[in-house]
């Protein structure tokens, strides 16, 4: 390939602008961040005016936020030849430290494998710019990181051409080299400190055309990978810090359940291993030399509890309320022309494999944390307001996460590591425990989803949506987000908050004549949070199955009647491939079915086709302590996420959220009673595990279709659940209408509530191969 | 208090700890060997399998004072000296299928593969999708169709 070599002043592209820093070697800060908003309204082929999400998402909407604060971004070139970066989001699996590597190896012309990517702390200047949530990082990332990238490569050549006394446009760069066609050569390590400026000035530069990518849209593997298969790659609890002992918590038999009075703290104090034992919100901490004698202390606590927030509800009250609680419809129900339909979404964990942990070291005048936090500007807030301290003593760390799924959007456990530390006077390494994380962690609370369709002639005259939930908790600082831009949503009226994410992230893509989709909300308290993909996994699903019903009332088989209703022709591009792909229509056995789902959003769109196996033989494997039922036998998948940056990520982004769409569709739920949840391990809380994954999956990745990537992280779970629960339907005849479909029979054995943590087993040796 | 040895990734190590204490524990809190992942201690979850003689087990079910001295356990970290290589062909396998996304279900992931592998060829068979149905490590995050791949390279080249 030939080497890169590009004039400064190309009249024909956009001029982007950064700021070269003081510093001892090249550094460049961004302080203007581009691209990523209003790339395209959805063309809206009216009859339906198009819904807010069309006009204006909530990654938008995040952008929108971030605009003011990019610039404070730097990438750095060292005397190694390496570049670095401090990426001030969270990786917690979904690549973007890979994403931001091959950003910046683009623009800067440096191997990928030299770019150290490392997470940075919480930069209170950064604002809401500081927020790994609603797929937004990669969008709002792309122009600023690229543009820091493409001002250093510029002053490297500025650098070689001045030393060299050859024209700027004579310098070529590669791999981190640069050349002249004199023969001269410089690696950018020895230029690092010539290209330093020794005063903050402003450059403009040119960004490459996507045309001219080498780096990005080419699948790239994780540059953590080899870490993870050796081990080495470092969690909240893989982390020393000097004195930072095993510490967990005895907790209450309901939710949010506080202590009356502790019988025998001195004798537990006194066991082996333990240090010490303090009363704290929820519970009782106990510290000791190792987690094990931590959890033989926690049981052995006499504690008694007042009532937690939500002590008298189980699923059925929770449900009644919901009920209640219902939105009216607009059209009365019209019998023979009509589809009435009525979902119930159980509560659902979010809940990732790693156990909630952080690291708390609280001194008398400062603090210092370790967490996986999405926010970490929101936890150093809180918690310096808790301890009592200035914010800027508060130092917030932020660790890579083994999984989020939307847990890391709150700080609960780094709030409650800093409240041990300052009550012992110690530093401490909390872990909840597995059962913690599912009965005291938030969750996706339930939902019901009511639709009513008219139609008429061929004609779907309407389409009202009802989405009744348990209040889920935003307040992790989105909000402030909203005050300040609210203006200039194109949204009239006085939404709350989790309205106004409702509307910005639901649309119906179909021509159905008048639509309303409408959320309201149950004042619970339980500890709720956003889970993966929101809203959309249940209000699709819901959406999806009345179109297969409707599909079937005017006698259309569910493509012909999609392709025929679909507003958007990026969703039947992606729908003519998957049926193409996946083969629809064709002959299969009794009791088997195909199903189809589209989605879009985050300006990206999906469509998921799968095959269910429903069959007696299927749905009665014997498998111990596991749970069987129908099985998804094949999945195809296809993706247009705008501009693929990384096909290969996008691909297993696309795998995760089809094994999360499974799992809400047929096996994964919380079942709630006397205000908690009964789970409390993945024998329970049963997320797909390798005899409910298909073992057929294809992903296509369509090639570009717009100049700026979508988000990607989340957008297959509302498609990968909605092709499940429809295939379901068309296997078994019967369109299941409460999920997840096995919700009604308890497949285990609850621990007991008390001790909240159970004891681990000695067996092991028993059950090795 | 007690004292316990046994070798560890090819060392002899002994420490001291009370008998009941869970093998993962004195593992990741005494020895400081992080491989082996806490993910439920309930050995249902498997992020914190390892190798005791060469054969799977979860270190979070296994009191340390039933490990004998001639008894040699392996974790994530030594399992490319079992094959005396920089890289196990089980870990190249997952680096060349990318499998990993958050990553911490995948030393465990890794370590049950590499079993299962050797239990079939002692069975004298191949492994089959079954065998892979049967695999009980949970991935949260879903990675469980590259897995299924990577067992399979991994296996061809054992
Ligand atoms: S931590 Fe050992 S099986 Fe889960
Ligand atoms: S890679 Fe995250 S749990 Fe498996």
């Amino acid at each position: 390939m030939a080497e890169q070599s590009r004039s400064p002043e190309n009249p024909t592209r956009r001029r982007f602008l950064g700021y070269l820093i003081a510093a001892p070697t090249l550094a460049v800060g961004v302080t203007w961040a581009a691209g990523g908003l209003g790339e395209d309204a959805a063309e809206a082929a009216i009859p339906s005016p198009p819904q807010p999400e069309d006009l204006f998402d909530l990654g938008d909407l995040q952008n929108l936020a971030a605009l003011p604060t990019s610039g404070l971004i730097a990438v750095q070139v060292n005397e190694d030849g390496t570049a670095s970066f401090a990426l001030h989001r969270c990786e917690v699996g979904q690549g973007i430290t890979t994403t931001v590597a091959m950003l910046i190896a683009e623009e800067l012309d440096l191997p990928v494998e030299k770019i150290n990517v490392t997470l940075s702390d919480a930069r209170p200047e950064l604002l809401m710019n500081q927020l790994t949530g609603g797929s937004n990082s990669v969008r709002s990332i792309y122009t600023p990181v690229r543009t820091a990238s493409a001002i250093a490569r510029q002053q490297l050549v500025r650098t070689a051409a001045a030393r060299w006394g050859v024209p700027e446009n004579e310098v070529a760069t590669r791999d981190g080299v640069l050349s002249h066609k004199s023969g001269r050569t410089a690696t950018y390590g020895s230029l690092a400190t010539a290209a330093a400026s020794d005063r903050t000035i402003q450059v403009t530069v040119d960004l490459k055309a996507a045309a001219d990518f080498r780096v990005l849209g080419k699948p790239h593997n994780r540059i953590d990978a080899r870490d993870i298969v050796t081990g080495r790659k470092q969690f909240g609890m893989d982390l020393r810090v000097p004195d930072a002992k095993p510490c967990m918590v005895r907790r209450p038999p309901t939710i949010n359940g506080t202590v009356r009075t502790v019988h025998n703290m001195a004798e537990v104090k006194a066991m082996p291993g333990i240090t010490d034992v303090a009363v704290v919100t929820y519970g009782v901490a106990v510290r000791g030399e190792t987690f094990g004698q931590c959890i033989d202390a926690l049981r052995a606590l006499e504690v008694d509890w007042r009532p937690g927030t939500v002590a008298g509800e189980s699923d059925a009250t929770v449900l009644a309320k919901l009920k209640k609680a219902q939105l009216p419809m607009a059209v009365p129900p019209l019998g023979s022309i009509s589809v009435d339909a009525e979902f119930t979404f159980a509560f659902a964990s979010n809940a990732p494999l790693e156990p909630d942990n952080a690291i708390a070291d609280v001194r008398s005048d400062r603090a210092e944390i370790w967490s996986t936090l999405k926010v970490p500007i929101d936890a150093q807030q809180d918690i310096a307001r808790q301890l009592g301290l200035p914010q800027d003593k508060v130092v917030v760390h932020v660790v890579p996460g083994g999984g989020s799924f939307g847990r890391h959007l709150f700080h609960d456990v780094a709030a409650e590591a800093a409240e041990i530390s300052q009550k012992m006077g110690k530093p401490v390494k909390l872990s909840w425990s597995r059962t913690d994380d599912f009965r005291q962690g938030r969750t996706h609370p339930m939902s019901v989803s009511k639709v009513r369709a008219t139609y008429l002639l061929g004609n779907v005259l309407t389409y009202e949506q009802r989405h009744a939930s348990t209040e889920t908790d935003f307040s992790h600082g989105l909000g402030e987000m909203i005050t300040s831009t609210a203006a200039e949503l194109p949204i009239a009226g006085n939404y709350s908050f989790a309205q106004t994410v409702f509307l910005l992230s639901q649309s119906v893509p179909y021509n159905f004549g008048v639509v309303t989709q409408l959320l309201n909300e149950i004042p619970l308290k339980f500890n709720t949070g956003s889970m993966r993909n929101i809203y959309s996994p249940n209000v699709v699903t819901a959406m999806e199955l009345v179109v297969d019903r409707l599909a079937a009332k005017m006698r259309k088989d569910p493509v012909a009647f999609r392709r025929e209703f679909l507003k958007d022709k990026r969703l039947r591009a992606v729908l003519d491939k998957a049926v193409e792909v996946g083969q629809w229509g064709r002959t299969m056995p009794k009791g088997t079915a195909q199903g189809i789902a589209l989605h879009a959003e985050y300006r990206g769109a999906v469509a998921m086709l799968l095959e269910i196996d429903c069959r007696p033989e299927i749905v009665n494997r014997p498998i111990e302590h596991g749970v069987t039922g129908p099985r998804v036998t094949k999945a195809t998948i296809v993706v247009d996420a705008g501009l693929p940056l990384n096909p290969r990520g996008l691909e297993a982004q696309m795998i995760g959220c089809l094994n999360d769409g499974i799992a809400l569709a047929l096996t994964s739920s919380l079942h709630i009673k006397d205000g908690i949840p009964l789970e409390g391990s993945w024998d329970d809380y049963f997320y797909t595990r390798q005899w409910n994954t298909p073992p057929e999956v294809e992903v296509v990745v369509l090639p570009p279709t717009s100049d700026t990537p979508s988000g990607a992280g989340e957008l297959g779970v509302a498609p990968a659940f909605a092709a499940t629960a429809c295939a379901y339907a068309r296997a078994t005849g019967t369109m299941p209408t409460s999920f997840p479909i096995n919700h009604g029979t308890l497949g285990f054995e609850p621990f007991p509530l008390q001790p909240s943590t159970p004891q681990s087993p000695t067996d092991g040796l028993d059950h090795t191969f | 208090m007690p004292q316990h040895t046994f070798t560890l990734n090819g060392t002899q190590v002994t420490v001291e700890v009370a008998d009941d204490v869970r093998l993962l524990w004195v593992l990741r809190d005494i020895l400081g060997v992080m491989g082996p992942k806490y993910g439920c201690g309930l050995n249902v979850c498997k992020s914190c399998t390892s190798h005791i003689n060469g054969k799977a087990f979860n270190p979070c079910a296994v009191p340390v004072s039933q490990i004998k001295e001639s008894d040699e356990i392996t974790t994530i970290e030594g399992l490319p000296a079992t094959v005396g290589r920089e890289l196990h062909p089980m870990q190249e396998a997952w680096l060349e299928e990318d499998v990993s996304q958050c990553g911490y279900c995948q030393p465990g992931q890794i370590m049950a593969a590499v079993a299962l592998v050797r239990k079939v060829r002692e069975e004298g068979r191949a492994i089959t999708d079954d065998d892979l149905d049967g695999l009980r490590n949970i991935c949260r995050c879903g990675t469980y169709q590259r897995i299924r791949t990577a067992i399979k390279k991994g296996e061809s080249r054992m």
